[in-house]
């Protein structure tokens, strides 16, 4: 089933158009990655589905983007509710200079999830095990969260995330600042969470796209030149962009 | 963009064309060791198994290491896989003309049973298919491919044929012909293997141009 659909979306930086004519259907619990040469458009579009993009200056977007039905680039889209329900990890791990615990319950205070001391317990508890560091931190949860090693803060950080209860994790090159190890313990951890989430993730990294995705989307110059099944992408790509960009002839 | 990749490649495509060609050139030989009835050259194919033997190896390893120092996707991972069973295929096909001059070495002795006329059709018909699979595959020619592997019946045909005839004209009259007709018979199976093997060959053609998966699916080849 289609978590999120974009029907002839477009977007432009100024005069400049950084996505054209996108329409894809990105599944339910299954991790789709987004591959493609720097500048290709791969996080702007990532960056539409929690609109993050309303940041830039200039940002104008046409077309549809639809999550749940509803099209969350229109202007009457509940913004709050949206990143709430769309969140996002990012390249460099970005816990707040807080706790462990205090950067988990952040979000659910703002959002009203946790009234009592029980539920933040709970909470706190739940998200850590999710991502598989309550073992690790269970001792430590009023420490400086920006002592932690850079795993664990990028962990920290989809606990964070998870604590709100999303519909859909937005990874921007997560494993990009963690050694091979560490980045095999995030990919564990994004096929563990694909069963309650859905992941769409952007990556240089075309061997961490082919290991871990179910779909795989290329894009150029801010089209989607070709999406599919990531087994097909990586051993019978359609276009010959395509062939050329995972074979290394382009890009 | 130049790859080093792309240079690897072309090394890699040209030993498997070379074991191609050392292997038609057996297949050729075993052949014209039965029909000339050479004892020699019977020979010759027997003790030449050893060189094909250390070429499948060391394609093998190619393959392995570009798969593990190049991660290949798309194309390059089909052409290398192809390679790999390719270069199995080869080493089977010559691993049968040893088979083939076994037998022949087995019949040199005796009087020829028959005239020799459907086995040399057969054979030739196992030489074209095994030439023309090398080809497709060196010149990325999947319709060449298909083509070989639509003639694999006609030698399934003409195997039927010349083994019916060995076994009612000669074995089933007279007992005494088994140690002629045997190897006769072994023959033309070892030729229908070899068609057999061709025709993998194609297949695994087809997979790497087209990326279609015809191999048990005929119904792809339409």
């Amino acid at each position: 089933m289609s978590k999120i659909i974009t029907k002839s979306l477009n977007l432009w930086y100024g005069d400049f158009q950084a996505l054209e004519n996108i329409n894809s259907s990105f599944s339910e619990k299954k991790i789709t990655a987004i591959i493609g040469p720097s500048g290709c458009g791969k996080s702007t579009l990532l960056r539409v589905f929690n609109r993050m993009n309303d940041l830039v200056e200039g940002v104008r977007v046409k077309g549809e983007v639809l999550i749940g039905g509803e099209n969350i680039v229109s202007t009457e889209a509940d913004l709050v509710g949206l990143r709430k329900k769309v969140g996002m990890v990012f390249q460099r791990p970005n816990p707040f200079p807080l706790s462990v615990c205090e950067n988990i319950v952040f979000g659910p205070k703002i959002h009203g999830i946790i009234k009592t001391r029980e539920q933040m317990e709970g909470l706190v508890e739940e998200s850590l095990k999710s991502v598989l560091l309550w073992d690790e931190l269970k001792d430590r949860l009023d420490k400086p969260a920006l002592r932690l090693s850079l795993e664990q803060k990028q962990r920290l950080c989809i606990a964070r995330l998870i604590a709100v209860k999303p519909d859909i994790l937005l990874m921007d090159e997560p494993c990009s600042s963690l050694d091979p190890q560490a980045t095999g313990r995030i990919e564990e951890l994004m096929r563990e969470l694909k069963n309650n989430y859905t992941i769409i993730i952007v990556t240089h990294n075309m061997q961490q796209a082919a290991r871990i995705s179910d779909d795989t989307g290329f894009m150029l110059l801010g089209e989607l030149v070709e999406f599919g099944r990531t087994e097909n992408i990586f051993t019978a790509p359609q276009d010959k962009r395509t062939e050329d960009y995972i074979t290394g002839r382009y890009g | 963009m130049q790859r080093h990749l792309d240079e690897e490649l072309k090394e890699l495509h040209k030993d498997i064309l070379k074991m191609g060609v050392m292997v038609q050139e057996e297949i050729y030989k075993s052949v014209e060791a039965l029909k000339d009835r050479e004892r020699q050259k019977a020979q010759e194919v027997i003790s030449a198994d050893s060189r094909i033997d250390e070429l499948e190896l060391v394609i093998d390893e190619k393959c392995i290491d570009l798969i593990a120092r190049y991660q290949p996707m798309a194309g390059d991972l089909r052409f290398i896989t192809t390679g790999m069973k390719i270069n199995a295929e080869l080493e089977r096909i010559a691993d049968i003309a040893v088979d083939i001059s076994q037998r022949v070495l087995e019949l040199v002795d005796k009087p020829l049973l028959k005239p020799l006329v459907d086995i040399p059709k057969l054979s030739a018909i196992a030489q074209r298919m095994v030439a023309e699979a090398i080809d497709a595959f060196v010149n990325k020619d999947a319709e060449l491919a298909k083509n070989v592997v639509l003639s694999d019946s006609e030698a399934d045909k003409l195997k039927d044929s010349v083994q019916d005839e060995l076994i009612n004209d000669y074995l089933a009259k007279d007992a005494k012909t088994a140690d002629r007709a045997v190897p006769l018979l072994l023959i033309c199976r070892y030729l229908e293997r070899i068609c057999d093997h061709a025709t993998n060959i194609a297949e695994d053609v087809i997979y790497m141009v087209q990326a279609k998966v015809v191999r048990h699916h005929p119904e792809q080849l339409k």
